[in-house]
């Protein structure tokens, strides 16, 4: 069973674009610099309403994460127990995601990870993670 | 004309309830209806006194349901809180502002959940289930997009990570979870409308199966069904009430990141001071004249363990990082913790009812009729969910 999927929109349209073809990009205030993510037409510090979808490095440090061993929906209870981390991207943005192939045990905060691509359906490809040296 | 303020204008002069279950076989409905007559009853009002509604905006009993029901009532004021449990004081808040502003002068609130594990009882939208388990019926919308599809999907594995960053920070431990759970269910056992009745240790809490990382089944509030209800008036007009008024001292509502948006929760680092609860504290304790020490009972959105442990450090009960040492030794306990909380065992042991029958509680704790009564309670703080847009107020003997 495939996990629920999102539709994108008028405001993420060029964020799953960029994960189709293998990149992760975040908007970037072309303003201040700053990037941001979620996906949202201004600049949280200068409020600016320009920006450009930079490429990220995909690297980052897991900032906090859990291991899903309750209840979840049908498409998740055969990779129970399974992680969710929020990344701390090299950027300064959080990201919502999972570490491949890493043991619920092994999982810490501080842990370097870099994304990796994993195609879900034609139009959208999830970005996960794996641990980086 | 003297400054315009909610502060001691209004006071819950009614309050009501079903009884509350794990799977009670009725609508939200039928059950929102029972709660709010014998609120009305306990105010003394017929509920065609009522002229103004607050409900949750999740709440499936709207403005034209209650109409319908309770004879079409002229009602002068209707709004809702947002946010869910974060909303469970909120709603408070916009009662008295109503009042204060003239716009109504009796305001009924409510909620009513059939939350149970088991409670969908067929299609329609009185008849309650698992939110969070209609996911992915259809494409993701708004922010579950960014999360869902990784398999975060419910409010318990997003509080996971707030509760574990903080563990990340600060180092709390297991046995202080444990603490706040032990304490809220010694106060459930007191309390005959509680669905959880027996005794906890804290190696009860550690048996416990993980449910996700850090939070084991007994640190997760329960899902269960029920209602409950309460009427609101003007402070003048309480006095000639039945019964004895809870005055609402201060109300504040503030928003600063929300649990399911953990990408912008973090976006200002790890500093809860710009959360919605400090945010809101801040604006408390200046309207209501009184400090943190002066508190006899608190009642926190107790959805999971930690985050009653933040909320002690959010509300200024103690500093960032020392709310694991305050619940320590039992303290939060009825009768001798550090500060009582949660004196109705709470949503981890009473039952789910969004938060809002900790709000009657500490109507109870006012009017001296808690079953963990706090000898001399003169003012008992109500705080929604603090990893939400969020509210609080401070009730008043």
């Amino acid at each position: 069973m495939s996990p629920p999927l999102p539709g994108p929109t008028r405001d993420d349209a060029e964020f799953w674009a960029a994960a189709r073809r293998g990149e992760l990009r975040f908007q970037r205030c072309t303003g201040c610099g700053r990037f941001r993510h979620y996906p949202r037409p201004t600049c949280p510090r200068c409020l600016s309403r320009d920006f450009a979808w930079e490429r990220s490095t995909g690297r980052g440090t897991v900032w906090t994460w859990t291991i899903v061993r309750g209840p979840t929906l049908p498409a998740f209870e055969s990779k129970q127990p399974y992680n969710v981390v929020d990344v701390l991207m090299e950027e300064g943005v959080h990201f919502v995601s999972e570490v491949l192939h890493c043991p619920p045990e092994q999982i810490r905060a501080g842990m370097p990870v870099e994304a990796v691509f994993v195609a879900a359906s034609d139009e959208i490809t999830l970005v996960k993670f794996r641990r980086a040296p | 004309m003297s400054a315009a303020t909610i502060r001691g204008r209004a006071a819950v002069v009614g309050i009501g309830q079903t009884a509350f279950g794990k799977s009670l076989g009725r609508s939200e409905y039928d059950m929102a209806l029972e709660a709010i007559l014998a609120a009305c009853a306990d105010a003394g009002l017929s509920p065609r006194d009522i002229d103004g509604t607050v409900r949750y905006d999740m709440e499936t009993t709207d403005e034209e349901n209650l109409l319908a029901a309770l004879g079409h009532p002229d009602l002068g004021w209707f709004a809702s809180s947002a946010w869910g449990g974060g909303g469970s004081a909120s709603v408070l808040v916009l009662a008295a502002t109503a009042i204060a502003a003239g716009m109504a002068s009796t305001v009924l609130i409510h909620r009513s959940r059939a939350r149970g594990k088991h409670s969908a009882y067929g299609a329609g939208v009185h008849q309650g289930g698992r939110y969070w388990e209609r996911l992915g019926e259809v494409a993701l919308t708004g922010l579950n997009k960014w999360h869902v599809p990784h398999g975060l999907v419910a409010a318990f594995q997003e509080m996971a990570m707030i509760a574990m960053r903080h563990r990340i920070e600060y180092g709390t431990t297991d046995e202080q979870y444990a603490e706040v759970a032990v304490a809220f269910r010694s106060h459930a056992v007191r309390n005959p409308h509680a669905v959880m009745g027996t005794p906890i240790t804290i190696a009860d809490h550690h048996a416990s199966r993980m449910v996700s990382d850090p939070l084991r089944l007994l640190d997760c509030c329960l899902e269960t069904d029920g209602a409950v209800a309460l009427v609101v008036t003007a402070a003048e007009r309480a006095r000639d009430l039945r019964q004895p008024p809870a005055y609402i001292l201060a109300g504040a509502m503030a928003a600063g990141g929300h649990h399911i948006r953990l990408s912008t929760y973090y976006e200002r680092g790890s500093n809860r001071t710009d959360d919605g609860a400090p945010r809101a504290a801040r604006r408390l304790w200046a309207m209501a004249g009184v400090e943190p020490k002066d508190i006899d009972v608190a009642c926190f959105y107790d959805f999971f363990t930690p985050l009653v442990i933040m909320a002690l450090e959010d509300y200024g009960f103690c500093g960032p990082g020392e709310g694991g040492p305050f619940v320590e030794r039992g303290g939060l306990a009825w009768p001798d913790g550090r500060l009582v909380c949660n004196t109705n065992g709470g949503q981890l042991s009473e039952a789910f009812i969004h938060g809002f029958n900790n709000t009657v509680e500490a109507v109870r704790q006012i009017r001296g009729t808690s079953t963990a009564q706090v000898a001399g309670c003169e003012l008992a703080l109500v705080a929604g969910g603090n990893t939400d847009p969020t509210g609080a107020v401070i009730l008043r003997r």
